[in-house]
């Protein structure tokens, strides 16, 4: 092979091999990063671990499940789906990091699909989200939860963990889209998000809230996820009463529903004020 | 595709909100040349060659770039071109190497053409010590390179260049220079924003200047100082305490705008009766008692030409600073 100048005029420019190719691109980006910045990964390794060590060490002792039952197989839905709820921190970090340092721009400077840039963010933190649920299911075995469910509820029940993660992922996104820094978006996340996950069956039963409190947190859909993973992994949950709300009654619905319906309303917002957020 | 213009525009505007970035701008670049647009911050040229870049859409007019319009062609204009943003854009995580197979396979290269371009690029641009080292490692210089040839990777016909070499050291940026030198006279078309008067002059066969979103003079740099033409009168002062006044005077002298470089202890202005004005001036300056380390008469610096073009200093304190420290010659 010669070797081409390096520059040539009438080198005619490639046809497009399409969105998947240019999202597993700029995915694999997002893998090497990853890679690279273990630190940016606390927040789905580390927290995680340090929550099922806590509650199940520190408070665990305190906390009684109402229907009878090892309050750590308890706890493992919950810290499952208040780490799910995290998924959108990191996706609205790199968001951030990218438009801050003009990443994005050369991305759109490329003849590259359109939605590319978002869809090979998105893929990225997909992958990243399964991270923390293996290392849960780990260390959530080394402390004595087990699946004691069949293989199908087992696998229903990943896979809404999973479809809640790209749900959060669009929450990631239209956060990194609207907050112009990463320490915003670290600022806000805390804010909203980790209040969010709390007000929820995630550690304790709502049983146990008071008034209105319990009234928000009955239709968390933290609280579902929480409850929903119980189920579907055949841990103890808090049992079913005839006064519970129809989110309490019906969680894996409620939740699919929530997944749904933050997919629906999310994913446009997003793009639109991702798109906006550019026009500078 | 051949086209006499690889870049064509016409009556651009681009407003935020209330905010005029362009006000109407019209300029053309040949093909195989090197234009600068030339102007101080917030002038509008980073809006402009976003526009043309396909990054941002222009509230009014119209512009092709290698041929194609960049408002309904963006993906054909994007096929066709290398951009060079302000800040260097390379991925600090990812090595060279790396960064470049990657802009590669977003070119839609194969892995295998995009690796053998990126080995070239690295040659070419004297990095394949560094090729797997992570970018965050790098030098202000070698990102800079590192930047240049990622904008290089797909051949592109237009080169945008937007302050290739703002924030390097002195000699960083000659260094630069250099490696444009070797692009232009390959024939690259190059349009590249600069507030370096220098770096337009020795860069550009074309000059555009702009100020507050509107040309306000092009041509290249002997034709701008012909048209500006007439004597300077330059005052170098012994102490620069005494710059206020010496700048007060030569006003009152000239009935002109008068230039002030602290650096070098200097101001100048355009001097309406030649040599008369500097016996004036010179005379004045002995009754105010001020020291002169030297005073002469001559032709205007672009930097000059600037200041009585756009009623302000090119650089504002900051860039003073820098080019004190070196950035300018």
């Amino acid at each position: 092979m010669t070797a081409r100048p390096i520059l040539d005029h009438t080198a005619e420019p490639r046809g497009s091999r399409g969105l998947l190719h240019d999202t597993w691109v700029i995915a694999k980006r997002g893998l090497v990063h990853m890679r690279r910045q273990p630190e940016q990964l606390t927040d789905a390794t580390v927290q995680p671990v340090m929550f099922v060590l806590l509650f199940a060490y520190v408070f665990g002792g305190a906390i009684a499940v109402p229907g009878g039952g090892e309050y750590r197989e308890f706890l493992m839905g919950g810290i499952f789906a208040q780490t799910v709820v995290f998924t959108a921190f990191g996706v609205a970090v790199g968001l951030a990091n990218d438009r801050k340092n003009q990443a994005i721009d050369r991305f759109r400077s490329l003849p590259i699909a359109r939605g590319a840039v978002l869809s090979g963010h998105a893929l990225t933190n997909l992958l990243k989200a399964m991270l923390p649920i293996v290392l849960m299911s780990l260390c959530g075995l080394i402390i004595g939860w087990r699946i004691r469910s069949g293989i199908g509820d087992a696998v229903l029940g990943y896979g809404l963990l999973l479809g809640f993660s790209f749900a959060m992922i669009w929450v990631g996104i239209l956060l990194g889209s609207v907050v112009p820094s990463p320490e915003g978006v670290t600022g806000i996340g805390f804010t909203v998000l980790f209040p969010l996950t709390f007000m929820a069956s995630t550690f304790v039963p709502t049983s146990t809230m008071p008034g209105i409190l319990r009234v928000v947190a009955e239709w968390n859909p933290v609280t579902t996820l929480s409850d929903a993973a119980r189920i579907l992994f055949g841990n103890p949950n808090t049992p079913p009463m005839p006064s519970d709300p129809w989110s309490i009654a019906h969680p894996i619905a409620y939740t699919v529903i929530w997944i749904v319906g933050i997919i629906v309303v999310c994913a446009p917002l997003a793009v639109r004020s991702y798109e906006k957020s550019l026009e500078k | 595709m051949t086209n006499e213009h690889a870049v064509h525009a016409r009556g651009l505007v681009k407003r935020f909100g209330e905010k005029v970035a362009l006000a109407g701008v019209d300029f053309e670049v040949k093909t195989g040349t090197v234009t600068a647009i030339l102007g101080p911050n917030g002038a509008g040229k980073t809006t402009a060659v976003r526009i043309l870049a396909t990054l941002s859409e222009a509230t009014e007019g119209e512009a092709t770039v290698a041929g194609f319009d960049v408002r309904t062609q963006g993906h054909e204009v994007r096929r066709r071109i290398g951009l060079a943003a302000q800040d260097a854009t390379v991925d600090p995580l990812l090595t060279g190497r790396e960064n470049l197979i990657m802009l590669g396979e977003l070119h839609q290269m194969s892995r295998a053409e995009a690796s053998a371009r990126a080995e070239e690029l690295l040659g070419e641009f004297s990095l394949l010590d560094a090729a797997d080292r992570r970018v965050s490692t790098y030098s202000g210089g070698m990102r800079r390179r590192l930047d240049l040839g990622a904008t290089m990777v797909a051949h592109p016909s237009v080169l945008f260049l937007d302050e290739p070499t703002t924030g390097l050291d002195p000699r960083a940026r000659n260094e630069l220079w250099g490696v444009l030198d070797t692009l232009v006279e390959r024939g690259t078309t190059v349009l590249l924003t600069t507030q370096y008067l220098d770096e337009a002059e020795r860069l550009a066969d074309d000059i555009i200047v702009i100020d507050h979103g509107r040309i306000i003079a092009r041509g290249d740099a002997r034709t701008l100082k012909r048209e500006l033409g007439g004597d300077h009168v330059q005052i170098v002062l012994v102490e620069v305490d005494r710059l206020p006044d010496a700048a007060r005077l030569l006003e009152q002298v000239t009935g002109a705008k008068v230039a002030i470089d602290a650096g070098i202890r200097s101001v100048v202005a355009a001097a309406p009766n030649g040599v008369d004005t500097l016996v004036e001036v010179a005379r004045s300056l002995a009754s105010a008692g001020i020291a002169v380390e030297d005073l002469s008469i001559r032709q205007p610096t672009l930097d000059e030409v600037f200041i009585a073009l756009t009623d302000s200093p090119a650089y504002d304190d900051d860039s003073v600073e820098a080019a004190q420290s070196g950035a300018r010659p």
